[in-house]
This record gives C-alpha cells, structure tokens and sequence, in this order.
C-alpha cells in the first residue's frame, strides 16, 4: 500500500540510478537529505507490515514543493518506519525540528497544573482559544498504509473509548458514511466538520483511500471537545472553546487525552510513544508532543508593524490565517499558536503562547495609544 | 529476472518452436489461464469479511461484480510483480461513480493482472463490453487500411479526423503499477524505436522534464500537450505518481502522427488532420503503429497482445482494439432532434463535447466516435464510424431541406 509495486521485491532487479527519483527541481526535508547513496543503501528493506522507503517518499516526489515553504515530504506507514529508515528520517527530523539529535529525549508534561497563568487572557482580543494534537494506536499501521480492515477496527476501538467517556467529556460519535443531513449541517455550522483530504500533499501519500469508510467525529455535548477518527493520523483531539481562557482549554485537554489513554490501554492498545521522538505521528513534523496550541486573537496594528515577524520568531511562535494552515488572515485576526513540536513538552509549548499572546496584546494596546514599543521586543526564547 | 524472462518466453517466434515440438506448458504460461505464476501471497492480518469494501453507494462495472465470495477467493492473490486486488480496485472504491455514467471502477497493473483477477475482471469485461465472454471468444485484429471504403467526408460538416489507441510493451508494469525504473525503460524502448520512423513520418521526441518553455508553448497552440492527470479516476490508481518523470510526446514533422509516452498507457498513439479524410487518417495510423511495433520488435520486444483480448492496456474500457476513430462534425439541425440519441445509439457511436470526454458540443460542433473496443477489428471499428457520420451527414442534409429523416435500425445483437 498504497500505490502498486512501491513494495516488492521484483524492482531490486533494475540498478539504484535506474529507480532514484529525480529530485533536481524538489524543494522539500525529503529531497535535501535523500542522496543516491543513501536510497541504495535503504531502498531493499521494509517494515514487518511491508512499508518501503518508496512508500515513505512517495508525497515528496510528487509534490515538489515551493521556494519559500519547506515540506517535510516524506510520512511513515507505521512506528517501526521510524526506525527501519533511520538513515533518512533522522536528517528530516533534525532539519525540521531545530537540530534534533538521534540521542536526544523528549520530555511529555501532560499535566496542567504546570501551566501558570493563562485564565486571563483579554478576550476583547483573544476570540477564541483551542489546543490540538494527534494520537497513534500501538499495533497498528498508519493512515499512509493501512487496509479497510485495519482503519476498521480503529475505528471501533475508538469509539468505543470516545462513547465511553463521562462528565464534560459525554458525547457521540458521527461516522462520516453515515451522518445524515441535518448532522453534516451542524457539524459544518459548528466548523467541525472535516473534509475529504484535497491537497495532494496527503492524497499522494494515500490517505484519502477508501474515503469515507471508517472515518468520523466524535464531540462532547458541550461543544469544547472533539476527536477527528481516520483523517490524517489514528486520532486528532481538539479542545476549544470562545474567549481567550487558554488555562481551562489546555485543563480539558490533557485530562481528556488521559482519561481516553487509559482506556486504549485497557484494551492493550496504548499510544505510539517513546523517549526519543514522544508520541509518534504519520508526519515527522508532528511529532514529540503534536501539540499545536493556538488563538484567534485581533492585532490589526501590531500585525502591521515592521518587526512583528522577528517577535514572533523570537517567541516562537508562528501565524495563520483564521481559516488554518496556508490562508490569509482577515480583518487584522491571526491563529497564533506555537511553532515547535519536539524538544519541548506540552506545557513549556503552551506557556509560550500564553506568555506570547500576553505580550502581543499588551504591545497592540500601546500601539492603539501611539505609543511605542521597542522596549517590549524580547529576547530570543 | 521476471521481465527478460516474459520476454524471451513471450516472442513470438519462441513460443513457434515450443509449440512445433509440442511442448506449449512454458509458452503457455503467459498465455493460458490457469497457469499463471502466482506472486508471493499477500500479507494479511484481517480476514477477507473484515476487509471488504462498502460498495453500497457505488455505481460502477466493479462494485456490480465483486462480490464478497470473489474477494475473499482473490484477496491474497498478486501477480508475479506483486500486483494485488486491492490496488486493482482502489480506484472504484475511492470514486462511487454517477448514477448516469458506469465506470469501469479498476485496473490492471500489468498483462498477468486479466489473468490473476479474471473472476472479477471478466464478468466486468463482458458488462463492459456488450457480452463479450473473455473464456469463450476471440478478438479479431485487422490493421490493413485499405479495407476502408467511403472514408473521406464531405469538409462542410466534418471539420477533423483522429484516430488513436493505445499499446503496451510486454513484461513490463502498467502505470498504476509500474516502478520509476520500469517507466523509464518504457521511454527508452519507445523513443528509441520511434526514432526509426522515416519520411512522413519522421519526428521528434519532447521529453516533459527537459522541455523549453517555447516547446512547451508550441505544443500547447497545438493542442497536443497533455497535462499531469487530474481526474481522481486516474489519480486513485497511482498513475500520476513521479510526474512528470519519463513522460513526454513525440510527433512526426507534419504533425499528423503523434504518440504520448506513459500517460495512462505506456503509449498513446494518434492520426489525426484537418478535414474528413478518415481512410487517409487510417492508412497512416496502420503504417505507423506496423512500424513501430517492427521497430521494437528488432530490439527484442513486443506489444502486449492476447487473442482473447486483443491490446492489454491500464483500463478494461480499452481493451481489443483500444481504438477511438472520430471526428469533429457540424450538426446543428441533427443536435436539436430529439432522435440524434437513438440515431448514435443504433450506429454504435457516441457524442462527445470537442473537449474531449466530459465536455459539453460547441456551437453544433460534436465529437463523433465509436463505443466499441473490444469482440471487432479495428477495420470494423472505423468502417461502423465511416458509415455512421455519412449517415449523420445525410441527416444533417435532409433537414436542411425541410425532409424528414430516419432512425436507423439497430445493429444484430453482439455476444450472446
């Protein structure tokens, strides 16, 4: 899986120059690092589900890439991909996760006590605040590569620990082959509804097979969390809710995720993790903690300031648009939310944003009295 | 090494002497049903029930065929190459189809895939293809252009010709299936060979990595370019992967003939002019693919061909002959007549938008062909396009007249 002969034997007939890609035009982690030398060395094994370094490339070759935005142009099929192409992914990992070492460890901080502050964050500039990540289930294969059978039965251990869920977690699963009308329209009104995957960046990597057998949502009756099933990885947990109490949204999001672990590990399928790369995701860049802890916030001025891209860089953080990755921001809102992944826990990524954002709506507040704010530009985090 | 074995196996000249001395068990391994080689099984952790598709919702020729009793015999089959039934179908799983058009909803990864799958593909084949029974029956070739009579089309209607088809070099992968290796050695053989072609049919080859932008623009204003596949029944069967890695056109100077390199088939090739002069369209494109096909034949390959189904090409829609002979026509009395759908329907011929398949008519202006590929020759084939756009012609001529016209009977009935 998932495209035809990127897994047999018969192609180690023709010579190594004969079955290299042609990278030449390629701008992407993959294309950097993947040398004739090295796809020679690694292009005859596979993982004990059958997953090959052609299937590992596979969406970096057919997506070139763009001059200015760096893909990561490869995925894994399953955990031991990590592994068995070492030799490629560790580069890509190191590239794209500020020099990452292959000895280096992962620290996971799910507890959210941690977290100071983040209650107080002005939602007359803060809209909305949300935190997201991705789960893998051991002793499965990933979206990339699993059978109808496989997503199948994810599917079912899912919700079954999503049904079981109490408290402010009660909720119900909407599969997507079966949802009716009236269903699909409020999960779109809700804007949680998720989409056929369109952008050939996950189609080449086969993730839309089979579309949409054994994919879902499952949200709590509250509205302020949610699991996505089968899109991109096993599991996408959201936590969200309006207004700018990030501390409340974060709470809600590691004791969900505790409380849904728990129950995959009673039934001996725990998550894809360990401590060197943490949780482990079908995309290199999501992985360590897969957190993505962001705001809608409004900063029409301090947006518009020259130096606004060095602040963020420096507190590390990155923008959006407010329809997510590759739109535009409209009306002066921005998604600011944490840019790095692995190295960093949980906790240390969302007191970033916290701090962050704090900082940024103070600057937009001088701004908005014609002060200055120099003074405020902080130092590299 | 599979691919020189098929080869040397497959020649025909081999499988002459094989046969002479009575000994057709090699010779038909390739050729005979049941003797196909099997390629490692399938590694498989869920059982057949659990990995059946839901095809409740799906239109197409595959869902109406695989049942779960042909899955489960065939899921942990793969051909030689590791081609399995699952890549086979992905295509019909990921697109159900429309309630007005049937697809296909598969394709073969190589030649062994109509013999490894043949439980599905053959009732698929004979749905397709008007009953044709792939076990039962035998598919006549005949290239001799000559047989051709009444072919050249009065120009007021009929403003162009084209004939095109498709081939497939033997023992090597298809394009869903095939790997960068495979692909470029289908370029190589083809160019190679097509570098032999002489006088009104000597060209060149525009490769779609290393074309200029002025080439590129060129073969735009031609209208011969074509582009990395877009639509997700292509897409969904892998046939875009590496694009545009040993793609590319060739084209004779006159730009009357013309061959694509692994687009949806290893080679896509095309007469086409100005003009209704089909028979002359039809001489050429019998010339070049004889040409051709000896051409690589010198270098020790051949045409995937069977005498069950003709040309083996990516999608069993083309199989046979794998021939569309058209025109674009100027009908824009006949357009309007409510009859033209059973006039076409009677004549074996479709209409098409001149965008090609899926696009609308332009001004009266229609893309005439034939529906059939397979269980009749190409001569058949274009002499059933010849006599049907004569007959539209008189249509379209009558009612200029203010006459009245006929619904033509419909043909015998085909494979029963």
């Amino acid at each position: 899986m998932p495209f035809g002969n990127t897994h047999n034997n018969f192609k180690l007939n023709y010579k190594v120059e004969d079955e290299y890609p042609d990278l030449s035009k390629h701008n992407n982690h993959m294309a950097k690092v993947l040398t004739k030398e090295m796809y020679g060395k690694i292009r005859d094994r596979q993982t004990p589900s059958g997953y090959t370094v052609d299937d590992v490339i596979q969406t970096g070759i057919d997506n070139p890439g763009h001059p200015f935005i760096m893909t990561v142009g490869c995925v894994a099929g399953d955990e031991e991909s990590y592994e068995v192409f070492k030799e490629l992914l560790d580069p890509v990992i190191s590239d794209r996760h500020n020099g990452y070492k292959p000895t280096d460890k992962h620290k996971t901080d799910l507890n959210f006590e941690n977290l100071k502050g983040g209650d107080d964050l002005d939602p007359n500039y803060v809209l909305s605040s949300r935190v997201r990540t991705g789960r893998s289930i051991k002793g499965f294969t990933l979206p990339p590569h699993n059978s109808r059978g496989e997503r199948r039965a994810i599917e079912k251990l899912s919700v079954e620990a999503l049904t079981s869920l109490d408290g402010e977690f009660k909720g119900k699963y909407y599969p997507l082959k079966s949802m009716t009308d009236a269903e699909q329209e409020q999960l779109i009104n809700d804007h949680f509804l998720f989409d056929k995957p369109v952008s050939p960046l996950l189609t080449c990597a086969g993730m839309a097979r089979d579309w949409p057998d054994g994919r879902g949502i499952m949200h709590n009756d509250n509205k302020t969390f949610l699991v996505w099933v089968n899109e991109e990885d096993h599991l996408r947990v959201i936590s969200m809710q309006q207004g700018g109490n990030m501390r409340e949204v974060f709470k809600r999001f590691c004791v969900g995720l505790q409380k849904i672990e728990e129950i995959f590990k009673k039934h001996n399928h725990g998550f894809m993790w360990n401590e060197h790369l943490g949780y482990i995701l079908t995309c290199p860049s999501n992985l360590g903690t897969g957190l993505r802890g962001g705001v809608h916030v409004k900063l029409p001025k301090l947006s518009t300031h020259a130096k606004f891209d060095e602040i963020l860089t420096r507190l590390r953080l990155q923008k959006r648009g407010t329809g997510g990755v590759d739109t535009a921001s409209v009306g002066g809102v921005f998604d600011i939310s944490n840019a790095d992944r692995l190295g960093s826990s949980e906790v240390a990524q969302v007191q970033l944003v916290v701090d962050g954002v704090k900082l940024m709506v103070e600057m937009e507040k001088k701004l908005e009295k014609g002060e200055a704010i120099d003074s405020m530009i902080p130092a590299q985090k | 090494m599979a691919s020189s074995f098929s080869r040397i196996l497959s020649s025909k000249r081999t499988i002459g002497v094989l046969t002479f001395v009575g000994s057709s068990v090699t010779a038909g391994l390739l050729l005979h049903r049941e003797h196909v080689s099997a390629g490692n099984p399938v590694r498989r952790s869920y059982p057949a029930s659990a990995e059946y598709p839901d095809l409740r919702q799906h239109n197409n020729c595959m869902a109406t065929h695989l049942t779960p009793a042909i899955y489960a015999k065939l899921c942990d089959k793969a051909t030689p190459n590791g081609y399995t039934l699952d890549l086979a179908i992905q295509t019909g799983v990921d697109n159900p189809g429309h309630p007005f058009i049937k697809t296909v909803g598969m394709v073969a990864g190589d030649e062994e895939s109509y013999e490894v799958f043949a439980d599905l593909l053959d009732p698929v084949i004979k749905e397709r293809h008007n009953g044709y029974n792939p076990s039962t029956m035998k598919h006549p070739t005949d290239l001799d252009a000559s047989k051709i009579h009444s072919g050249n089309f009065d120009s007021r209607y009929v403003l162009s010709s084209r004939v095109r088809t498709g081939r497939s070099i033997r023992g090597l992968s298809l394009p869903p299936a095939c790997t960068r290796a495979e692909r470029r050695e289908v370029e190589r053989v083809v160019v190679d060979a097509l570098a032999g072609l002489k006088d009104d049919l000597d060209g060149k080859y525009y490769s779609l990595t290393q074309m200029t932008d002025k080439e590129q623009q060129q073969l735009i204003d031609d209208h011969f370019l074509f582009d990395k596949p877009v639509s997700p029944l292509l897409t969904c069967a892998g046939m875009a992967r590496d694009w545009p890695d040993a793609r590319g056109i060739w084209h004779n100077n006159e730009k009357t003939f013309l061959v694509w390199v692994n687009e949806e088939d290893h080679t896509r090739v095309i007469s086409m002019e100005k003009g209704g002069n089909m028979k002359r369209v039809f001489e050429r494109f019998c010339k070049g693919l004889k040409e051709v096909e000896r051409l690589i034949q010198e270098r020790g390959w051949e045409f995937m061909w069977n005498e069950k189904l003709g040309y083996i090409l990516t999608c069993p829609s083309n199989l046979g002959t794998g021939l569309r002979a058209g025109v674009h026509v100027k009908l824009p009395l006949l357009s309007k007549d409510p009859r033209l759908v059973k006039i076409l329907e009677n004549l074996r011929l479709q209409k098409r938008g001149t965008g090609g398949v899926d696009t609308a008519a332009v001004g009266g202006v229609f893309d005439i062909s034939n529906l059939d590929r397979l269980g009749l020759s190409e001569v058949q084939l274009v002499q059933t396009v010849v006599d049907g756009v004569n007959y539209l012609i008189e249509c379209e001529k009558r009612l200029e007249k203010g006459q009245d016209i006929k619904v033509p009977p419909p043909p015998l009935k085909q494979f029963k």
